[in-house]
């Protein structure tokens, strides 16, 4: 049992359990403490000193996000002293920002505008340091987009590539005035370890870190009448969307979004839902294929556990730090590259248009779909793949540029020939989604009964905890998969790549014990995307995959193998998985690189 | 060596020989922990690093706090300019610093003691290691667990900072910490720890080796002992004296000044600079009224005759304080930016005079507000050199 403390916040009394900081005990009674470096994901930093709160008989005022409350203490939050001090903080981090707001793309909705804006700082009386000389914007990188002069050095970035993602491609540099947030010998972002998950940009408070946008881009293809501009959206952006347009978190807008996109022009709006249900098909062939030539045709040296292979972050971290283990990932290209590659090959043959007319858009919950999209090898049809990838919040974007009444639109389907999903596709979205949809086909293949839990609802693998394990057991299976009978399936689901390397440490030291290994890049998988709305943050994350498993429970078909769609794509097109079109167009390969 | 017309008494302490050291820390491994610790409480010695902390206190609480992994610390990162005392107390009797510590691991029971040195004092890193194994031969002899280990700093002045200096040694950047919580029970490697400043330790050597009362009865009330001063800028002696705390400003310049000394900065660079006008109401020691103020000092004097500028002076500072600030916190890292870009646009007539009165502010919000010592202690030095000599930051 812990302590209570008692304290008074503004004169009202509060009681807290020992160790709660100022911040908390604030939020208990609806006070509000501005803060910049705190973020509710990562450690506390208490160094943007912001959140100052004057505790009474105290000198010297105390950091309310880092400063645990001890008895009898009495707080003020709006004292003069601290309005005064907190002008000044705000004040001088103006006087090092490059403040040109409105060229800023993140303009409306930067932490440190609306601060400024809170506390009404009308004039500017110090000196201004930002030089323009001496700050270079970092845009190589396809997904990312670094620009120091808008930094505020509150490290969330760092805090973040460190302790969700384990990553360190952005750290600390220099000190003094010259402090900075940089990478490895100051490269560009494209050149360092840094995977593109977006985690920073999903964190980054004012206009340093932001996505490289494709907006104009794609308003140009939609406006040339040549051109027959699709689109494709992944599961979490219809969980997520909802948020940058007005709708508090955890609500479903396919419908809407639907209806908006094709009021955006696109020729065509179709789900990546629907190479979701490929996947597995694909993905869960592929494993039953590994997991016979290991146990049935005695095989020695078959790559298990098998590794999904969805999150272009996860992909390009285990290129930088586990390349030894680079035959454990599936082939599988992503639902999108898959999509891309299907749009400029069978929906052109079908639809009779000339795939070199194809612009093939993606919407994605994700920034390093960007990148994944520029790889090299994603050209399967001919073409590269996917043209552009937005953001969830670029889609906000549009919409809004676009003038549309999101609250007010009908809802709508999404158009056929590559728009049909199910359940088990939509959960690809969570963390553990892709395991559990993988179960639900390949439990069925093996033994033709569904898998034995209620409403298909594979609880063991649900939750937020970073690397959780199960199995299922196999019994009395078909007669093709005789030698999986009585065979144990483990499975591993990771999501933070953090929890992605005790995964993988745990492959490297020989203690794993699992067949099957999903990790997601982001921290609760695609819905906690680093193209995901902002903010996102334990509570959010719970809240999307609330709304996530809502829609898998509404969908009339929940297996992938079932979507008539897929069926018939294989009938007419690809013949069957692991089949030689299948690999020509639905599967890639990898590269190593380097750790730096 | 005969000194003429002293005005203030020297004491020797500090410098008198540590042949003995081996006796000394026998001596006092076998009293009782309590004992050890009361006689510590009522010697009053407080940290000399300039921060005043009773050491008896500082090592009862991590001695109370449980656990069997925990730490001695010897900060020996002397970055405050102006400062050059440990590093003579290391070159010339380590061995009381390394009994210290000893002494002090074992009451606080610890095992594992590590001396944290100033990148500049690499030249002592070997004759230190040398004493070391020495005094480990000699532990071991006398069954004593306890081990010291010598960690080069890399240069940057935040360091000295004690819990920057914690990330140091754990191989990160040298940031400071939130506080709470404290050393005394999550310090480095977020065990309890006890650190304390070279001159601290070998105080405490002084105070093992005499009992308390004789250390106690030097100095005035609240001061208690003496300290070693560095002694710099334009006296005839500089130099390193140990002297009795408690002695007016006053006594001090009539004794180290140059007969035209206009200023003395007490502290380096983070402490105060006192102006001719109030050096016989200023005392040097810690908090408590005895003849006016009364200014801690890590034992940097520095002094200033008429030839010299404030204004450059301050200049200097905050030159300093800009370069070794660490960066992460919004007041220090842009407060030094804009009080140094601030002081120069009033020099050169690019802001009006009273532009010093919001810079004055600005350095009041630094001292309320930033997380570490540094930040807060820059408005010392601004705040006392603008405030009485303003017309040589306007003219």
């Amino acid at each position: 049992m812990s302590e209570t403390i008692h304290i008074t916040i503004n004169g009202i009394p509060v009681e807290v359990e020992e160790n709660t900081v100022i911040l908390d005990a604030a939020k208990r009674i609806n006070v509000v403490i501005p803060t910049l470096c705190y973020h509710q994901d990562i450690c506390v930093a208490g160094n943007c000193r912001v959140c100052l709160v004057e505790v009474t008989g105290q000198k010297r005022l105390a950091a309310a996000c880092a400063t645990p409350c001890e008895e009898g203490m009495d707080i003020l939050t709006n004292s003069l002293k601290v309005r005064n001090c907190r002008k000044h903080i705000i004040e001088l981090l103006l006087s090092e920002h490059h403040s040109d707001c409105t060229k800023c793309y993140k303009n409306g909705k930067c932490e440190l505008q609306f601060l400024a804006s809170e506390y009404k700082i009308m004039t500017q009386d110090f000196i201004e340091l930002y030089d323009e000389k001496v700050h270079t914007i970092d845009n190589f990188s396809p997904s990312i987009v670094k620009d120091d002069s808008k930094c505020i050095r509150c490290q969330r970035c760092v805090r973040t590539c460190e302790e969700l993602q384990g990553v360190n491609a952005l750290s600390v540099a220099y000190k003094g005035h010259r402090m900075k947030i940089s990478t490895f010998y100051e490269k560009s972002m494209n050149e360092v370890v840094c995977t593109n998950c977006g985690q920073c940009v999903n964190r980054c408070p004012t206009g340093a870190l932001v996505e490289k946008n494709y907006i104009e881009e794609v308003w140009e293809a939609i406006s040339n009448p040549d051109l027959h501009v699709v689109v494709q959206t992944a599961p979490a952006v219809r969980v997520g969307l909802g948020e940058e347009l007005g709708y508090p978190a955890g609500n479903r807008v396919t419908g809407k979004m639907v209806s908006a996109l094709k009021r955006l022009g696109f020729d065509a709006v179709l789900d990546t839902d629907f190479t979701a249900d490929l996947t597995i098909l694909e993905e869960g062939s592929e494993l039953l294929h590994r997991l016979k030539r290991a146990l049935l045709d005695k095989e020695s040296n078959v790559p298990l556990p098998m590794a999904t292979s969805c999150s272009p972050g996860w992909i390009k971290y285990i290129e930088h730090m586990y390349p030894e283990y680079l035959p454990n990932l599936s082939t599988c290209k992503s639902p999108q590259q898959m999509f891309g590659a299907l749009l400029k090959t069978y929906y052109a043959k079908v639809r009779n248009i000339d795939p070199k007319k194809i612009v093939s858009v993606s919407v994605m919950p994700c920034t390093a779909k960007k990148f994944e999209a520029a790889r090299p090898e994603m050209h399967g049809s001919g073409y590269r793949d996917v043209d552009y990838v937005l953001t969830t919040r670029e889609l906000a974007i549009m919409i809004k540029q676009a003038g549309i009444n999101f609250a007010q639109l009908e809802e709508m389907e999404f158009d056929r020939l590559m728009g049909e999903s199910t359940g088990a596709a939509v959960i690809f979205g969570v963390t553990g989604g892709v395991t559990e949809a993988a179960l639900r086909t390949v439990y069925e293949i093996v033994t033709g009964r569904e898998i034995p839990f209620k409403n298909l609802v594979v609880l063991p693998i649900r939750g937020m905890e970073g690397v959780r394990m199960s199995s299922v057991k196999i019994e009395n299976p078909l007669e093709e998969w005789k030698f999986l009978e009585g065979v144990e399936l483990n499975y591993a689901v990771a999501h933070g790549l953090t929890n992605a390397k005790k995964a993988m440490d745990q492959i490297k030291n020989g203690s794993a014990s699992f067949h099957f290994l999903e990790v997601m890049a982001c921290p609760g998988g695609c819905l906690g995307g680093g193209g995901q709305p902002i903010p996102t943050n334990f509570e959010i994350r719970k809240k999307r995959a609330a709304a996530i498993y809502a829609e898998d429970l509404g969908k009339p078909i929940r297996k992938s193998h079932e979507n008539p769609e897929v069926i018939k794509i294989y009938k007419d097109f690809l013949g069957q998985p692991l089949g030689e079109l299948s690999h020509k167009l639905l599967h890639t390969s990898y590269q190593t690189r380097e750790r730096s | 060596m005969i000194e003429q017309h002293l005005l203030l008494k020297r004491v020797d302490f500090i410098f008198v020989q540590d042949t003995d050291w081996e006796k000394i820390l026998q001596k006092s491994i076998h009293r009782s922990r309590q004992e050890l610790i009361n006689e510590l409480i009522s010697s009053e010695l407080k940290g000399r690093g300039g921060a005043g902390f009773p050491t008896g206190l500082k090592w009862k609480l991590t001695s109370e706090v449980q656990g069997n992994e925990k730490y001695v610390i010897c900060n020996a990162d002397e970055g405050e300019p102006g400062t050059f005392k440990d590093r003579e107390i290391l070159t010339r009797v380590p061995y009381k610093v390394l009994t210290a510590m000893a002494v002090c691991g074992y009451i606080v029971g610890a095992s594992n003691g590590i001396i944290y040195l100033r990148g500049e004092y690499q030249f002592l890193e070997k004759p230190l290691n040398e004493a070391i194994n020495e005094f480990s031969y000699f532990c071991k002899k006398i069954n004593l667990d306890f081990t010291i280990k010598v960690f080069m700093g890399s240069g940057a002045y935040i360091c000295g900072e004690e819990t920057a200096l914690f990330e140091s040694l754990e191989g990160k950047r040298g940031e400071p910490r939130n506080k709470p919580p404290y050393p005394s029970v999550n310090g480095y490697r977020n065990k309890p720890t006890v650190i304390n400043n070279v001159e601290t330790l070998a105080h405490t050597y002084t105070i093992f080796k005499y009992g308390a009362k004789k250390f106690y009865d030097l100095g005035v009330q609240y001061s208690r002992g003496s300290k070693l001063f560095s002694v710099s800028g334009d006296t005839p002696k500089p130099g390193i004296y140990e002297l009795e705390l408690g002695m007016s400003l006053q006594d001090f310049v009539e004794e180290f000044g140059d007969g035209d000394t206009k200023a003395v900065q007490v502290g380096g660079a983070s402490g105060f600079l006192v102006p001719r006008k109030k050096f016989s109401e200023t005392a040097i020691g810690y908090q408590g009224k005895l003849i006016g103020i009364s200014l801690p000092t890590g034992g940097s004097m520095m002094l200033f005759n008429s030839s010299r500028s404030m204004y450059n002076l301050l200049d200097n500072y905050l030159e300093f304080f800009r370069e070794e600030s660490c960066g992460q916190c919004t007041p220090c890292r842009i407060g030094c930016q804009q009080l140094l870009a601030g002081i120069k646009a009033v020099k050169k007539g690019d802001r009006p005079a009273p532009y010093l009165d919001k810079l004055l502010k600005l350095s009041e919000t630094m001292q309320f507000t930033a997380k570490c010592g540094l930040g807060q202690s820059v408005a010392n030095s601004f705040a006392s050199i603008v405030e009485n000599f303003r017309e040589e930051m306007i003219y």
